[in-house]
């Protein structure tokens, strides 16, 4: 499941509806990574772009491999702007067993930084500023430079 | 005519071309300066799928992107 919300993310909902909506699903595990961001450098906070058609099935190719570890994978992620000290980033993990649940989340958290069409932008003095030494190309990158 | 949109942070308004394949884009793009920091560093989306050759057909209702380095969470 993805959900993509307007602003910072409403965590205390958020994971506590997927708590209720998985605890009865005979999953053994449930790993939620939540990111906060943090006040450094200046920042006022951070904004987000998204490209949805391929976040999706970006995020469907995982959840098909998790799938096939009996595990399941939920993420929330903002778009636009989103203060220091709140949430941009909610994902979890659904296992039978821990040690399964804790290798899914680490390998799909890296991915999503490598993989995710995703834009993150420092928000400072109220502007909108490219975090690009932040960024990594995506594969392929340069195919028409 | 094909389209082709600018995601992220590159700012460009979005434009169509009227192109057969990846190589005819490339050799439009090289003249264009408000491309030249980017086009080094952005991944290519024919309808959605990242490709990875200049040789894809490219037929009028296709859609291309430029994708920037990503950074989500």
């Amino acid at each position: 499941m993805l959900e993509l919300y307007e602003g910072p993310l409403h965590v205390e909902e958020i994971i506590s509806r997927w708590y209720g909506d998985v605890k009865d699903k005979n999953f053994g595990a449930f790993i939620p990574f939540i990111g906060i961001v943090r006040d450094e450098q200046g920042i006022d906070g951070l904004s987000f772009d998204i490209y949805e058609p391929i976040l999706k099935s970006w995020f469907d190719g995982w959840q098909a491999k998790a799938n096939q570890e009996n595990a399941m994978l939920l993420m929330a992620h903002s778009k636009g702007d989103v203060p220091n000290h709140t949430s941009s980033y909610i994902s979890a993990v659904l296992s039978p067993q821990r040690k399964v649940g804790l290798r899914l989340i680490n390998d799909f958290v890296e991915d999503f930084k490598a993989s995710a069409p995703i834009w993150k932008y420092d928000l400072i003095d109220g502007k909108r500023v490219y975090a690009k030494n932040r960024s990594m190309p995506l594969g392929g990158a340069g195919l028409l430079a | 005519m094909a389209s082709v949109e600018f995601l992220g942070p590159i700012g460009k308004e979005p434009m169509e071309v009227d192109i057969q394949n990846l190589n005819e884009l490339k050799a439009i793009f090289s003249d264009d300066k408000s491309l030249k920091e980017w086009l080094d560093i952005c991944a290519i989306a024919v309808n959605d799928s990242l490709v990875d050759s200049l040789d894809i057909k490219i037929k009028p209702d296709d859609k291309i992107s430029l994708l920037p380095p990503v950074c989500g969470g």
